[in-house]
């Protein structure tokens, strides 16, 4: 009752004077107009970036296996050979912030069609959910192939628009048999284009074809072989026998027989170069990490004290320096949008400060029908206040106004960010108290006497 | 009843070095329902007297009984509350808030100290007042269309919304005609035969004084006279001005 008596005191005293109240809050309507203006448009700008940052698979995390070494050398990473696509099946299973998951075999090899032949950047053996993490499901032509493909070890593969270009020559590449390695594959689709990543790399020139395929019937062998199997394929002829190569080499050392007797391993089956996976959303890259540590180390069986025998790498650092620069950028436009909402807050304080002169006489009079100091003080604190919230709420609108007429003009992504208008009101109320606080002090503390004497 | 008691009440306002002193020994005793002119030259200490009563200010040494209760040594802000309670003003240049209907000036006391009273009630009882001075049909006019007799009407009510046992009246027609004045006098009169409101005013219109049943001469910070007007030897009564 006593503030909202205040309150309304202190509108019907600003509309005695309504010239004066508009321009005394021109400032902070201007102040307010561009802090909101400048986080929507800030927010808008940092959500785009954010998304296209997310279609080149910021929240893709990539698991490859660590280092062997043998008798104190150091083999490099992606070395050891414990990773498998049961693993990945395992994080799937147990991680609920990875969205997906796909194990991934590495080749490099010759491709040939008719009378042409390339050998692209990558050929990748993995499962379906390798599109779904790298955001590329949409195929420019064809289907992707499916896990009963991958189950079967199905010749099947999808091409990207690089090898199209190379070896098709821009005819539609689907439905027509390749061979890689002198094994034919049907191309059942076409990637959309991707160009390059931000490596120099060329996405484009890539094949992907069930791993199961890769791994059984191309390479045979891990990654660190298979970069080489290019001058490999040249000189070996593959015949029918070598469709199913069971050269794999042992990955154990031989065990004896009292040793198997006592500590059985099941038996595995294939390991993996890496497994390529996607987190639910970049916030939730650490916990992802977190949990695929923890399956991999048991499913690995690593004690506490040993350390991993794989790694996970994460794109997030990449997100991580494009939001801070967007960050960066909307901060030092809020600085900026600061400085004259402080200036806006000096011309409240300045006529607050004519206000308390001009109405001495009011005071004067109020001190006598019984106002103590701090009456004064809260009625001019309330008056500044709402002086600034006025003048916030016109700035909310007007930042609002422009920030949809840069929407439209120039096409920007704008956001409409709450935050910024509880900011904007916070701020513009703070300003009003502050500014307003050395008028009202020196209000509450006039003498009576004096105050009624004053002409 | 006495209403006032001052004993041997002193100011002495310090100039730089100097003490100067304005009210040097008052004591008075104003009881219930009297009607009080306050009259002496400018620099007597008459104003200085008025700002005491009237809890505006303290005294530098003496004591000061309001209804049974030592005020002289009070806060600040206890002098405000009890200013709001228990006294009423009325100003020689009526001091109402421009642009402010004559309902709100009146109401204006409320907002402090009287906050149990909802918004419909202050007005209530505000509009209760300007029909008791006459002005039941100005409720919404604002200063500026009123009169300067209907100011002071206004002024009067505002006064005596918190029925004050006490209503100071600095000079309160000094800015009025002869004929207003008489008007806003008369309404005093009223108000301390029939209200039984205790009024002292601060004037040196003989004419004004006149209508006092008690007249306090100041001279040089000291009562110089205390007695009925009638009995004030250059005493010019209404009936007898030119």
């Amino acid at each position: 009752m006593m503030m909202y008596t205040t309150a309304r005191t202190a509108f019907r005293t600003l509309r005695r004077n309504p010239m004066r109240a508009m321009l005394t809050t021109l400032g902070i309507v201007i102040g307010v107009g561009a802090v909101i203006a400048m986080m929507e448009i800030g927010a808008g700008a940092s959500g785009a970036l954010k998304k296209t940052i997310a279609s080149m698979g910021a929240n893709v995390l990539v698991i490859r296996p660590g280092t062997a070494s043998s008798g104190g050398v150091s083999f490099g990473a992606g070395t050891t050979t414990t990773l498998t696509p049961e693993d990945c099946q395992a994080i799937l299973r147990e991680c609920p912030a990875v969205r997906n998951a796909a194990p991934m075999v590495r080749a490099r090899t010759q491709v040939v069609y008719g009378n042409r032949n390339w050998v692209p950047n990558a050929i990748y053996g993995t499962t379906p959910a390798y599109l779904d993490v790298q955001d590329w499901s949409i195929l420019a032509e064809g289907e992707p192939f499916n896990d009963r493909d991958v189950l079967n070890g199905n010749r099947v593969c999808i091409l990207g628009q690089s090898l199209v270009r190379e070896l098709f020559d821009g005819e539609s590449a689907v439905g027509k048999e390749i061979r890689i390695k002198n094994i034919a594959f049907r191309v059942v689709g076409v990637l959309s284009p991707k160009g390059a990543n931000m490596m120099g790399f060329d996405q484009d020139d890539v094949i992907l074809a069930p791993w199961t395929t890769i791994k059984y019937r191309v390479t045979g062998a891990s990654a660190s072989t298979a970069n080489q199997s290019a001058s490999v394929a040249s000189d070996s002829v593959n015949t029918l026998s070598n469709l199913y190569p069971t050269a794999q080499r042992s990955l154990y050392p031989e065990r004896s027989a009292v040793q198997l007797a006592n500590n059985p391993m099941p038996v595995r089956f294939a390991n993996i170069d890496q497994i390529m996976l996607a987190a639910n959303s970049s916030a939730e890259i650490p916990l992802a990490i977190e949990q695929i540590s923890e399956v991999l180390r048991e499913r690995h069986r690593i004690r506490a004290d040993e350390p991993d025998d794989f790694n996970i790498r994460d794109m997030a650092e990449l997100t991580r320096t494009l939001s801070t620069t967007t960050k960066l950028m909307t901060n030092l436009l809020l600085a900026v949008a600061m400085i004259s909402l402080v200036v806006g807050g000096v011309g409240i304080m300045n006529i607050m400060l004519v206000s308390v002169t001009e109405r001495t006489r009011e005071i004067g009079l109020r001190m006598a029908v019984g106002a103590r100091g701090r009456d004064i003080l809260r009625q001019f604190l309330v008056e500044a206040v709402v002086l600034c919230l006025t003048g916030g709420a016109m700035g909310i609108v007007l930042g609002h106004g422009g920030s949809l007429l840069v929407r439209f003009l120039f096409k920007w992504p704008v956001e409409t960010s709450p935050a910024a208008i509880a900011t904007a009101v916070l701020v513009s109320a703070g300003v009003g108290i502050i500014f307003g606080f050395y008028p009202a002090w020196k209000a509450s503390r006039l003498d009576p006497i004096e105050a009624l004497r004053y002409e | 009843m006495e209403l006032i008691t001052l004993r041997s009440i002193t100011k002495t306002y310090q100039m730089g070095d100097i003490a100067v002193p304005v009210l040097k020994g008052i004591s008075l005793a104003i009881r219930q329902g009297e009607l009080v002119a306050l009259t002496g030259s400018s620099g007597s200490g008459k104003s200085t007297l008025m700002n005491i009563l009237g809890c505006l200010d303290r005294p530098s040494a003496g004591e000061y009984w309001l209804e049974g209760q030592e005020v002289s040594q009070l806060s600040a802000d206890e002098r405000a509350l009890l200013r709001n309670r228990k006294l009423g003003f009325v100003f020689q240049s009526f001091n109402l808030l421009a642009r402010t209907s004559a309902l709100e000036n009146v109401a204006m006391p409320l907002s402090y100290g009287a906050e149990h009273l909802s918004e419909r009630e202050a007005r209530e009882r505000a509009a209760e007042m300007l029909t008791r001075v006459g002005l039941a049909d100005r409720l919404d006019h604002h200063p500026s269309q009123l009169s300067g007799g209907q100011q002071q009407r206004v002024a009067i009510a505002r006064a005596l919304i918190n029925r004050p046992p006490v209503l100071f009246a600095d000079e309160p027609t000094g800015n009025l005609d002869s004929k207003t004045s008489e008007e806003v006098l008369q309404m005093f009169e009223r108000l301390n035969t029939e209200d039984r409101i205790t009024i002292i005013m601060v004037t040196h219109d003989p004419k004004v004084a006149g209508h006092a049943n008690r007249l306090i001469r100041m001279e040089d910070g000291v009562i110089q006279g205390d007695a009925p007007p009638a009995a004030e030897p250059n005493q010019k009564t209404p009936e007898s001005a030119p």
